[in-house]
């Protein structure tokens, strides 16, 4: 099967000699909803901007569903639709005008692109805003715009370069839910993103990237395999002096309601939730202390970065 | 890109580039109008009627040509210029880059804008002439020619001009420093033949004086020029200054990284 991306020892060094990639390789495969992870400055954006034609590579090959990038980027541009981290329109157009120009860059029949700007700005819930300037919304209504913008052509790979930054977490979950269907429909997402969590409910693919190489590749699910701990907190009803008795498993009071407890890989909770009731401790929630796959992304780029120094 | 394909894109572009100036006309259409207006009122009546004859017709039916070129030039130049770098500051100049859309449509779309803004402001310049002199257009076909080849070379030189600029100062020296003077020693207000003869010389370097001129020659039948080498040298200029923004366009100078 064609990959919907497939990127080749993908190198980029900028005019002042920083090499932003060092050749990283990886394909994202038609229908996936793929994410692209890396701390600031580790090259995602880069490898955006290279695919996206705003950066000129320095070596490898790009391919989207086939078409490479050197021989026909018009056919392979057809086929890709870009949401920039930085708002790029025009913040004194119309809001109706910024997304049905757009079809018309892309070559659509003027009467074609005002439906699907109706579509789009409806489903991204814009249409009461098409007639305001850009400048006069607010940053997840312009998140927003950015995608109407992007799908107007109805590309069969999006890319999403931090969609939800700066928007509020009611908005940012209906985002998710509208870049589901929109997976389920068949295109392709690939998506970076800061929030771990985001990735984690979104994604079903995964490659980190970090000072300009690929660390790591594979599926979430076989990556938060590798997970050998994690820490919970747990809401208990008593009110405790002290952190009771835990057997094998590590942990620490940390109010007179909540305990934080470490479970390694192997370790049953079952077995921790029976010594906690045969002290008469009951546990009415429990949460993960922090994201797991952010406890895995912290501790990959460690481990990378210990390498490097040895 | 199929061929409608890029009809639709560059129709997208200039549709959208004449919205932009009509949009904002207080500022890009009423400015030039009142301005030319003042020149008529002050150099063509007031001071004009004292000067007499100039190449034999009075200097009010003299100078509007050169006015009217003046207004295309400035006004074909300053759209581009700061339509096209307004898109690179606010990077939605992105939006045609990772678009199919062509390079050389980009170009001929921004170009053709500018063109629009400037024949507009003609139109509207000469309309207010002809409240000031009688206009007896004497070869129409090399008149309307020659404003449009003059209103493309100065669109795309405003064009190159908005892709080495990095700040919306760079994009007010050329026409300060650069197209003001040729205007203004472009044979606008005077006759070359005024000038001795060195000085002659220095003003047949100026590109602007065979615009200026080659337009006179359409309204008035006289110019200090010689018009078919004019018509030659504002094409080799179009050609060359297409090419040189294609290239340009191309290696993605300050606009890609």
């Amino acid at each position: 099967m064609t990959a919907a991306l497939s990127i080749r020892n993908l190198e980029k060094t900028y005019d002042n000699g920083f090499q932003a990639l060092k050749g990283i390789s990886f394909d994202v495969q038609p229908g996936d909803f793929f994410a692209l992870l890396g701390p600031n400055g580790a090259g995602k954006s880069t490898t955006i901007g290279i695919i996206c034609s705003l950066v000129r590579k320095t070596g490898g090959s790009v391919s989207i569903f086939g078409i490479d990038i050197d021989r026909d980027f018009a056919a392979a541009k057809r086929l890709l639709g870009v949401v920039p981290q930085e708002f790029n329109f025009s913040q004194f157009e119309k809001v109706y005008d910024i997304v049905c120009t757009q079809g018309g860059f892309y070559g659509m029949p003027r009467k074609l692109a005002e439906e699907r700007t109706e579509k789009y700005l409806k489903q991204l819930g814009l249409w009461d805003k098409r007639s305001t300037q850009a400048r006069m919304l607010s940053g997840g209504m312009k998140r927003r715009l950015m995608i109407a913008r992007a799908l107007i052509h109805e590309p069969k790979l999006l890319i999403l370069d931090e969609p939800t930054a700066g928007v509020d977490i009611e908005l940012r979950r209906s985002m998710w839910t509208f870049l589901q269907e929109i997976n389920s429909q068949g295109t392709t997402i690939i998506l970076t993103t800061h929030y771990l969590e985001e990735a984690e409910s979104l994604c079903r693919n995964i490659a980190i990237i970090d000072k300009g190489d690929i660390v790591e590749n594979t599926s979430v699910r076989a990556l938060l395999k590798t997970l050998n701990r994690e820490v919970f907190i747990l809401d208990v009803r008593e009110t405790l002096d002290q952190c009771p008795d835990l057997g094998g498993f590590e942990g620490r009071l940390l109010d007179e309601n909540s305990l934080e407890v470490t479970v390694e890989k192997g370790q049953s909770l079952n077995d921790l939730f029976t010594r906690l009731g045969e002290q008469g401790v009951a546990v009415v929630s429990m949460r993960n202390r922090a994201n797991r796959l952010e406890e895995l992304f912290v501790s990959l780029l460690a481990e990378e970065r210990q390498e490097g120094e040895e | 890109m199929m061929s409608s394909a890029v009809w639709t894109s560059f129709a997208t572009i200039l549709r959208r580039e004449v919205r932009r100036f009509t949009r904002i006309w207080p500022q890009t259409l009423v400015p030039p109008v009142i301005t030319m207006s003042l020149y008529f009122v002050i150099f063509g009546s007031l001071i004009g009627s004292r000067i007499g004859e100039m190449g034999g017709f009075s200097y009010m039916e003299f100078v509007v040509p050169g006015l009217i070129m003046m207004a295309v030039i400035t006004n074909s130049y300053s759209n581009v210029a700061s339509s096209f770098y307004s898109a690179k500051f606010q990077r939605n100049v992105e939006e045609l880059l990772v678009s199919p859309t062509p390079n050389w449509i980009i170009m001929a779309g921004y170009v053709l804008g500018g063109v629009s803004r400037g024949l507009i402001v003609g139109f509207v310049v000469t309309l207010i002439a002809l409240f000031f002199t009688d206009l007896d257009v004497q070869h129409l076909g090399l008149t309307v020619a020659i404003v449009f080849c003059a209103a493309v070379l100065f669109s795309l030189a405003g064009f190159i001009n908005a892709i080495f600029a990095n700040s919306f100062d760079d994009i007010s020296i050329i026409p300060t420093f650069v197209l003001t003077p040729l205007t203004y020693l472009g044979g606008v207000f005077y006759s070359i033949e005024l000038l001795s003869p060195f000085w002659q010389g220095l003003s047949k370097l100026n590109p602007v004086l065979y615009m200026v001129n080659a337009f006179r020659y359409g309204v008035l039948g006289v110019s200090d020029i010689n018009v078919a080498w004019a018509f030659v040298g504002v094409l080799v200029f179009i050609a060359l200054l297409f090419g040189w923004g294609l290239h340009l366009m191309s290696h993605g100078k300050r606009l890609r990284h």
